[in-house]
């Protein structure tokens, strides 16, 4: 199959950037990053430089994976990673955009890689339980539920990849610091600090400059695990709580 | 060379916790005079970066990836063992130490294969602690279930995601070491030498990979945790950025690299489909519970798949041959990952493959399904259950159990799994073999530590399934932060270094060459197509069966492509910018020597053992024949100048508790 693609190039952070046509000879059975890697080998075989794109596991769960496409974080397949997306669901002759994700808390480094590195400083600012190796109890002294340890496995799914930013009109970082405060904070483990938790990792989010929480749900729409919004009022019951709770 | 394992003396039981207990010991405000290079982020690398931070030490750590948490080990789907027998069927740490000898086909050391058993079941508690939500019975304990090569339910999970959850807790216990400034994280940064000083592993030069910066990095002892080498086949289960450079760049400073023919093929992966696939991906072991894996009786029967013209469930109960069941009663579809492999490359072979390319069995879930929604039907009380209702509610039950992995197999293939068997086929997935290590995780080269998949030690000559995670977190939560006391109590007093010693600069100097010598060399051919090409030779004659021509054949044509590599590559870009075609580039050109090295090895051990099956040593049923008399030995190969042959060092194995046996899983 033939596909028209209008891909984002840009040098570097500061460069500005533009759209460049390409076209590529696909086939149905490829994965949508294959389609790109035979994409850079014909753009390397002519000398020419290849598109930049991040990506690593190709399996849907290391979150390396990113991309707008045609309008869409990780592109038109509910509950898919860039990565597991297949050609078979695009035909022949279709322009396809691809663009990095846009949010102020995302810079682009080049071309279609942005800067994620504010998730991390959002996990950092108390996305964790405070326990030391060596410090823990049996693991089945602690009792927890099934459906208790569903849930918070639910949240704990999330893979950090950002496409709620990215499909967020608000850019806003809810639904990935909804997703840690409810992972923890369903659990006994996490019950002793989750108000220092809500409150600092909600105060680290606006420093990196995600915008509010407007409840637009394009998050969970857009999330490639199915992430649910309901992560975001137990996130706001917590953080509600800690105001009264904690000096923060 | 003389190669001291340095397993203390005494009884194996115990071994480590009197080692613990006399091992020199470094004092807290001694600690934090000291700093500790971690290079990776992954359970091994993020675990002992966390570990030693809370410790007190200094530690840096590194990773290539613009996360910590973004680092392989998030890939690992079924489980985790421990030896904690919640289950009352009679596991042990004595069980869990001699399933892992035995499955590692008597190539591995007792006294560090124990040690792993006995931490295995710290390892739960502290991951449980870190909030890690395992599966759990309705009762609230933990629930556990069956993996390859053993008769007890020992394996810990978290749906087909175990390894990204205990990764995850590995990243929070590193995130929380970073907010306090205990570590210092280096995202995107690659490295690309390590740095002796008087022969102390003293620190590394790095890459930055968004600006291309040359940098350098200095410590009292540097730790690798920087994962397996499976991607010398390009095609594995491995993600896209799996290497071996940080292994192999201590090689060419001195470090030994052991048993790298011990590659493992892992049965259950969905079959490759075309020339421009860029990875193969697992279904998870955990699926044998329930799947069952056949292949139809008779050619014409497979013919006919193969065309399209039958489907899988067309063929009768009495025409399917479920050779894992027949062959192997004891263990049925639950035999460890090498014995899996073989047989399906075997039946393959005969001509019963059921995929187009012929290199395809089926996993079947059918009587799984059947049987779940019986039990689940009677357990309801439902009174003649339809056809219909009993599958749907035993597949309600399977999606429970292996829903994710399902999924994965139908987004990729575009096939319902419940509907119709899965197809599978053996893909390279782990690699034992690694940098030679002490019981200390000391390489040869005194302050190199390594860590996880990137050393040697545990496995032996094959892995059994659930069983990278548990090292993967001993090694960095329960095994390093004590054993580099062994080291780094003799340094207290060591100043920290500075990096303008002409050390320092000699490396940076022989790391920006080798860079500027890949932009220039100005050929026509991608990295990339050179790695493809390297995949093919390897898998040809150095994969699930290998022989002696075929291995000298494969080193000949490996010899060459490095030459064509330095003739004729193309490198577009430059080195001061984010430049992913270098990057590969380098990692390529290590590829390149490591897949020679593990020809070499492999040609040298004159035997089969474990994932290494050599068809001149095989026994009539065509099961791996070992030869303990001439082969109970660690290979472990130094190859500091390449323009000279590699140098064989070996390590003499001794099973002083455990009787050496022909592996039989019959």
């Amino acid at each position: 199959m033939k596909l028209n693609l209008k891909i984002w190039r840009q040098q570097n952070a500061k460069a500005s950037g533009r759209f460049e046509s390409y076209q590529v000879d696909a086939n149905e059975h490829m994965s949508f990053l294959e389609m790109l890697d035979v994409l850079n080998e014909g753009l390397v075989s002519t000398q020419k430089e290849p598109v930049a794109f991040e990506h690593d596991c190709r399996e849907g769960i290391c979150g390396t994976c990113s991309l707008v496409i045609t309008g869409q974080p990780h592109g038109p397949q509910s509950g898919t990673t860039t990565c597991q997306l297949h050609m078979r669901h695009f035909h022949e002759g279709e322009t396809i955009v691809i663009e990095p994700y846009r949010a102020k808390a995302f810079p682009v480094l080049k071309d279609l890689v942005v800067d994620r590195s504010a998730f991390d400083r959002i996990i950092q600012a108390g996305g964790y339980v405070s326990v030391d190796t060596g410090a823990a109890p049996d693991g089945n002294d602690i009792l927890i539920g099934k459906e208790v340890a569903a849930k918070s496995f639910d949240a704990a799914a999330c893979i950090g990849c950002g496409a709620c930013v990215a499909a967020c009109p608000n850019a806003s970082a809810m639904l990935f610091v909804s997703a840690k405060v409810s992972h923890l904070a369903l659990l006994p483990q996490g019950k002793p600090e989750s108000a220092r938790r809500a409150m600092n990792m909600v105060h680290q989010m606006d420093e990196e400059g995600f915008g509010m929480c407007s409840n637009v749900t394009a998050c969970e729409a857009e999330c490639p695990k199915g992430i649910s919004v309901e992560n975001i009022a137990r996130l706001n019951r917590e953080f509600i709580g800690a105001s009264f709770t904690t000096s923060k | 060379m003389e190669l001291n394992g340095k397993v203390p003396p005494g009884d194996l039981a115990e071994k480590w916790t009197k080692y613990k207990s006399s091992m020199p010991l470094v004092s807290p405000d001694n600690k934090r005079r000291l700093d500790v290079i971690v290079v990776g982020s992954g359970l091994a690398g993020a675990s002992a970066a966390a570990s030693l931070g809370e410790l007190g030490y200094n530690v840096k750590c590194f990773t290539f990836h613009d996360s910590p948490r973004r680092a392989h080990s998030i890939a690992a789907q079924g489980g985790i063992n421990a030896a904690k027998n919640y289950k009352n069927d009679g596991d042990s740490v004595y069980r869990l130490f001699y399933d892992t000898i035995k499955g590692g086909d008597y190539r591995a050391r007792e006294g560090n294969v124990h040690r792993l058993a006995e931490v295995s079941v710290d390892i739960i508690d502290q991951c449980v602690a870190q909030g890690v939500p395992f599966a759990r019975e309705y009762g609230g304990t933990l629930d556990n279930r069956s993996f390859g090569g053993t008769q007890v339910q020992r394996t810990f999970y978290a749906r087909g995601q175990t390894g990204q959850q205990l990764l995850i807790g590995a990243y929070q216990a590193l995130s929380r070491q970073i907010s306090l400034g205990k570590v210092t994280m280096y995202n995107r940064h690659e490295m690309l030498d390590v740095v002796l000083i008087d022969g102390k592993a003293r620190g590394i030069i790095t890459r930055n990979l968004v600006t291309g910066k040359i940098e350098r990095h200095a410590a009292h002892a540097v730790v690798l945790g920087t994962g397996g080498y499976g991607n010398v086949f390009y095609l594995s289960t491995n993600a896209m950025m799996c290497n071996v450079t940080a292994a192999w760049r201590a090689v060419r400073r001195g470090a030994l690299m052991a048993n790298p023919c011990y590659t493992q093929i892992h049965p259950t992966c969905i079959p490759q489909y075309g020339d421009y696939q860029s990875k193969l991906t697992l279904m998870s072991e955990s699926l044998r519970n329930d799947g069952r894996v056949w292949v139809p009786k008779q050619k014409a029967d497979a013919e006919a798949i193969r065309q399209g013209k039958k489907r899988g469930a067309d063929i009768p109960e009495a025409d399917r041959d479920y050779y894992l069941e027949r062959r192997y009663p004891a263990y049925g579809n639950l035999v460890p990952r090498d014995v899996a492999s073989r047989a399906a490359k075997m039946v393959c072979d005969e001509g019963l493959g059921i995929v187009p390319t012929g290199l395809g069995v089926y996993l079947d879930f059918a009587a799984a399904i059947e049987r779940y929604g019986k039990s689940k039907a009677h357990s309801s009380n439902m009174e003649n259950p339809s056809a219909q209702q009993i599958w749907d509610l035993g597949k309600a039950i399977v999606e429970e159990k292996y829903g994710n992995l399902f999924e994965m197999y139908e987004k990729i293939t575009g096939e319902d799994p419940y509907r119709n068997p899965m197809k599978i086929y053996p893909a390279v997935h782990y690699t034992m073999g690694g940098l030679w290590v002490d019981y200390n995780l000391e390489t040869n080269i005194p302050g190199l530590f390594a860590a996880g998949e990137c050393n040697f030690s545990d496995h032996g000559a094959n892995r059994l399934g659930a069983s990278a995670l548990m090292q993967g977190l001993a090694d960095g939560y329960f095994v390093l932060p004590y054993t580099i006391g062994t080291f780094l109590s003799k340094e207290i007093r060591t100043p920290k270094f500075n990096t303008d010693l002409p050390e320092f600069a000699e490396a940076e100097k022989a790391v920006r060459d080798r860079l500027h010598g890949f932009m220039t060399t100005n050929g026509k051919q991608s990295a990339e197509s050179f790695h493809r090409r390297l995949g093919k030779i390897m898998w040809e004659y150095c994969g699930m069966a290998r022989n002696a021509e075929g291995l000298a054949k494969a080193r000949r044509l490996i010899q060459e492509l490095k030459a064509e590599f330095y003739a004729d590559l193309y490198v577009p870009g430059s080195t001061d910018e984010f430049n992913p075609e270098l990057e590969k580039a380098a990692r390529v050109a290590d590829f390149l020597e490591m897949g020679e090295l593990m020809c070499i090895d492999a040609l040298k051990r004159s035997e089969s053992c474990g994932g290494h099956f050599r068809e001149e040593f095989q026994t009539e049923e065509g099961e791996a024949m070992r030869d303990d008399e001439h082969f109970m030995f660690v290979a472990a190969w130094g190859w500091q100048d390449t323009s000279q042959e590699p140098e064989l060092h070996k390590e003499p194995l001794i099973y002083e508790n455990i009787k050496v046996a022909a592996r039989s899983y019959k």
